[in-house]
Order: C-alpha cells, then sequence, then structure tokens
C-alpha cells in the first residue's frame, strides 16, 4: 500500500505503526509519530494498523536553541 | 534579596528565586542544545553552570537511524522548553508546539517563526497569533521576538509566560545590540524578559542582566566554545554578577568626574 511518509509516498506492508518505524530502521524510543495530524503514543502503535493513504511524519527532539 | 555568606566568604548563595510560568527556578541561565561537538558534554555543562531550562528542537526523522533523541542526554529534573524552530507560519509553529506537549515534553513553548534565511529574523506577526492561540490551550508560552514594545505589550496581554527580545542575529556573538528596545521593554513589562540570541561573551549576558533582563538564554556561545563546560560557568557567572549588580541598584552614568576621594589638597584647605 501507498501511504505519505515523511511528506513523500512510498510504499509499504507493514501492519502497524510498530512495524513501520522498525521497518524504517529507528529506534522507537527516539520516535515520535504524528499521525494523520495527530500524535499517537507509542503505547498504541502496535495496536494501530497502517492503512492506504495514511500520512505519517516520524520525528524526533534534535539539538536547538 | 537575601546573601547568606559562607564561611570563606567566597561562595554567596542569593535568594533570589526566578518565576516563570508559575513555576520557580534558581538559574536564570537557560542553556540551548544545538551545536554541540558531543551531546555527551551536555549533562557535564549543566552540572557546572545550574541550568535549569533547556531547549530542544523537533525534526523529521532522516536516514541517519541509530541517532539518540537529544532528550537521552538531557539530566532528569531539567525543564525542557521546546522550540518551534522551522515554523514559517504561526499554524506550523502551533502545531510544533502541540507535538511538543503530547510528546511529553510539558507546556513550556518557545515560539520561533522565521522567515527571513540572511539574518534569522522573527517573523512579529505570526509570532502573536501562534502565542494567542497556544496561551489560549493553557502552554506556557515564550515567545521570540524583534524587540518592540508594541509587539511585547501584545503578547503579554494574549497571555505570555514571558517574552525573548532578540539581542543580536542567532548565534551571531554580537552581543546587546537591541539595547535600548530590550531596556524599554523590559522598563515597561509585567511578564519575565529574556534576553534571547546573540549573546555571545559572559561579559554580554552580564550586561543584559545588569539592564534588568530576569534571564538570558544561551546556545551557540557555550556549544561552540572549545570548553563548553568551563564557558557554561562563566555564562552562569556573569549572569549572577548581572543580576546582583542589577539588585544592588548601582550608580548613574554621570559626565564629570565625581570624586572618590576627600577634594581638600593634601595640606591645604581648598582644592
Amino acid at each position: 500500500m501507498e501511504i505519505q511518509l515523511n511528506g513523500a509516498m512510498v510504499t509499504t506492508s507493514a501492519p502497524h505503526l510498530m512495524a513501520l518505524v522498525k521497518a524504517q530502521g529507528l529506534d522507537p524510543g527516539s520516535v515520535i509519530i504524528e499521525y494523520n495530524h495527530g500524535v499517537i503514543k507509542q503505547d498504541t502503535w502496535e495496536k494501530t494498523p497502517v492503512r492506504p493513504g495514511d500520512i505519517l511524519e516520524l520525528l524526533s527532539f534534535v539539538g536547538g536553541g | 534579596m537575601e546573601m547568606i555568606e559562607k564561611n570563606n566568604n567566597e561562595t554567596i548563595k542569593i535568594d533570589d528565586p526566578f518565576y516563570l510560568g508559575g513555576q520557580t527556578f534558581n538559574s536564570r541561565l537557560l542553556t540551548g542544545t544545538g551545536k554541540f561537538a558531543s551531546r555527551e558534554i551536555i549533562a557535564p555543562m549543566l552540572n557546572g553552570c545550574g541550568s535549569e531550562i533547556m531547549t530542544v528542537a523537533l525534526r523529521r526523522m532522516d536516514a541517519d537511524a541509530g541517532a539518540k533523541n537529544i532528550l537521552a542526554y538531557i539530566p532528569q529534573g531539567v525543564t525542557l522548553l521546546p522550540n518551534t524552530s522551522g515554523a514559517r507560519t504561526a499554524d506550523e509553529a502551533v502545531r510544533i508546539a502541540r507535538i511538543a506537549r503530547a510528546a511529553g515534553c510539558g507546556d513550556f513553548i518557545k515560539i520561533e517563526v522565521i522567515t527571513e534565511m540572511k539574518y534569522l529574523m522573527p517573523d512579529n506577526y505570526e509570532t502573536l497569533n501562534a502565542t494567542r492561540i497556544l496561551a489560549a490551550e493553557g502552554f506556557k508560552v515564550l515567545p521570540y521576538i524583534m524587540p518592540d514594545l508594541t509587539l511585547a505589550h501584545r503578547l503579554q496581554d494574549a497571555g505570555a509566560a514571558a517574552v525573548m527580545p532578540l539581542g543580536s542575529p542567532i548565534g551571531s556573538n554580537r552581543g546587546i545590540k537591541m539595547e535600548e528596545m530590550i531596556r524599554i521593554i523590559i522598563e515597561s513589562m509585567d511578564i519575565p524578559v529574556i534576553v534571547d540570541a546573540g549573546i555571545g561573551r559572559p561579559s554580554q549576558a552580564a550586561q543584559a542582566m545588569e539592564m534588568g533582563a530576569d534571564a538570558v538564554l544561551v546556545n551557540t556561545a557555550i556549544a561552540t566554545s572549545l570548553d563548553p563546560v568551563m564557558a557554561a560557568r562563566a555564562f552562569a557567572m556573569g549572569v549572577t554578577a548581572g543580576r546582583m549588580a542589577f539588585c544592588a541598584d548601582m550608580a548613574g552614568e554621570t559626565n564629570q568626574a565625581q570624586a572618590s576621594s576627600p577634594l581638600t589638597g593634601f595640606l591645604r584647605e581648598t582644592a
């Protein structure tokens, strides 16, 4: 299925958000997910299916002033 | 202000709390987490300078997987001040603020809306709009602004927790170039004034505090020094010195000399 991930259309077969994060090679503990314009907490990632057309932002806190 | 001198007369503790957003802090030095060559230096840097509030930014994760979240390097107990850097509009700033809070960063938010990329001047109009929205949602809003008194009043009326006028362009180390405008804001505001951006030397931090600023935010000058731990301590001392001078209500300047010794001649009655 196609989803919008960090601004780009990508194809994924990840069944849920946790699988998607891991498929991206990211450390789940460092990721914040904005899922269809709302923040979704990590304890629900495995229960949240990825659906075609979802808009996802994978974000993280970085250094800044 | 109460001063408690310890036995050796060297360490002076000042009972001079800094009230911000309904919380009480001891340190008036806010620090940033950007530009450090090694993020492991952040914890000893904080230990050395006593800063209790640190800024962080939010970005898309890229292919640089494995890069740890900056929060992993910030000691427990530090109050996080996420910024909205990267926002070009009020709406983007609001979105970042909501994400940061939902991600567990607390209620503080530094509004930073920048559309001008050479001098990184803040967009005061979008900043005001974002402040109105976020303050109404219960955020403790700290807007980064070009020092403008009318805007500062409107931010205060909108419920900002403080205003953060810039001293000079971000990362420029040029000091308090906006001195007179900041002085007017300090004199006029009921909410704290935190001088942000451009402070490149401890003497400049001291200058801001002598002027009556409630606090300063320093990032680049600490992070890019050869020894960030020592630099941060120097800034903390500058902030304390400036604050103590302000509280001591130092005398003003005069053009003519004001004798500090008796004016009588050494062996005569008149000078």
